[in-house]
């Protein structure tokens, strides 16, 4: 099956509840697994991450964290103005702070939820 | 009381302080896979089969936006891809074990248990050398565990395999206190994340849409991301990658998140070659 062939609606019908679910958990369950038994297993074969990739691979989290969270909390849609007074970007822009200050991902996701609905319910 | 001390309480005891955080993230994997159309008992096998935070996450959030099954896949890949370094970090450690051994510690290995278990092995290795060698990770977490004095006589064992190689770190050994640390730290986590899991779907179940749970997804992201940005690089990386991302929501099949981590991973380690 190619990504192409099946059209994104079509895909939630397809995942969301049905046994492909299970496939999808069960695929990634073990790509996931092959990566972390990958030089477990290999040691004597290949000892070492080659020292380039492992330099790009810390790059990863950065990456990865930051593709993931801005889409969530910055809205292109509408002007400057309104992406900047979002009640989701003011709460996200609260919880980096608190994230920053305390590293702690309790206290963020804490504070990022009352600030949401501080802003959302209360301003 | 011997049953309360040894190797394996060690690792449980060292966890638990980090499950303050854990916690809340699980209940954020139950509370959003139940959101996004997972059936309770497929939350929990998420929780169970894929055993990685940060990727089931993106695969809940993919998944509710209606991603194709190879667009999730991948993305799911791109955020595990990490495990390779501990996975490549451990083995030296882990060479001796039988397979299946090796096998159950590669399932239960996270950041946390990774974080932990080396930090433990290479004090244990610092001490056998007199904490005078040339490594200063491992001189500088010899400082760290005064307990950890009692693993000398476990790992001992292991000593011979080694002689005539004084670089190479010494294996743990199979029944040893290297192996039931390891369990210690990698098992507490896992306990607490399906735990949380459950909680997360009982919750999910019950608090009204409007309240906008879902929102604690992008906030775990939010984070996980700051303290990784350590140096300038690592910022470029999050700068281009969320820039790209942002840009890139247009770009069918979701296909943007992967793109923008790969583009942000490429524009990280070019400003660290070219800036140092």
């Amino acid at each position: 099956m190619t990504p192409a062939s099946v059209p994104p609606l079509a895909a939630v019908s397809d995942l969301v509840g049905g046994p492909r679910l299970w496939v999808l958990i069960v695929v990634i369950g073990v790509c996931t697994f092959a990566l972390r038994f990958s030089f477990i297993y290999l040691f004597g074969r290949i000892d070492e991450v080659p020292p380039r990739v492992r330099r790009a691979l810390r790059f990863v989290p950065p990456a990865v964290f930051a593709a993931l969270a801005v889409p969530a909390v910055v809205s292109l849609d509408g002007s400057a103005a309104a992406t900047l007074t979002d009640d989701r970007f003011l709460a996200a822009s609260l919880a980096a702070v608190v994230a920053w200050r305390t590293e702690s991902i309790f206290a963020t996701i804490g504070i990022g939820m009352l600030a949401l609905w501080t802003f959302r319910f209360l301003v | 009381m011997r049953r309360f001390s040894g190797p394996f309480v060690d690792g449980v005891r060292i966890s638990l302080p980090v499950l303050l955080g854990l916690v809340p993230f699980g209940m954020v994997a139950g509370i959003t896979a139940v959101d996004a159309g997972f059936s309770p008992v497929q939350a929990m096998g998420l929780s169970v089969v894929v055993f990685a935070g940060a990727a089931q996450l993106a695969a809940i959030d993919l998944v509710g936006e209606g991603a194709t099954f190879a667009v999730v896949v991948l993305t799911a890949v791109v955020i595990n891809v990490r495990h390779i370094m501990y996975s490549a970090s451990l083995a030296p450690y882990l060479r001796d074990l039988p397979l299946r051994r090796k096998a159950l510690m590669a399932y239960l290995l996270t950041d946390q248990a990774y974080a932990f278990s080396v930090d433990r092995y290479a004090d244990t290795e610092a001490q056998r050398r007199g904490a005078t060698g040339d490594d200063p990770d491992a001189a500088d977490a010899a400082e760290s565990d005064a307990a950890d004095a009692a693993e000398g006589d476990a790992t001992g064992a292991g000593e011979g395999g080694t002689v005539g190689d004084a670089s190479a770190p010494t294996p743990i050994v199979r029944g040893g206190d290297g192996v039931a640390y390891y369990f210690g730290v990698a098992l507490t986590p896992w306990v607490a994340w399906q735990l949380s899991t459950a909680a997360g779907v009982v919750l999910g179940r019950g608090v009204p849409e409007s309240w906008g749970l879902s929102f604690a997804l992008p906030l775990v992201f939010i984070a996980l991301l700051v303290p990784t940005l350590v140096d300038r690089p690592a910022v470029l990386a999050a700068v281009v990658a969320g820039g790209v991302a942002l840009a890139g929501g247009a770009i069918p099949f979701n296909l943007g998140i992967v793109l923008a981590a790969v583009v942000g991973v490429v524009a990280g380690a070019a400003a660290e070659e070219v800036f140092g």
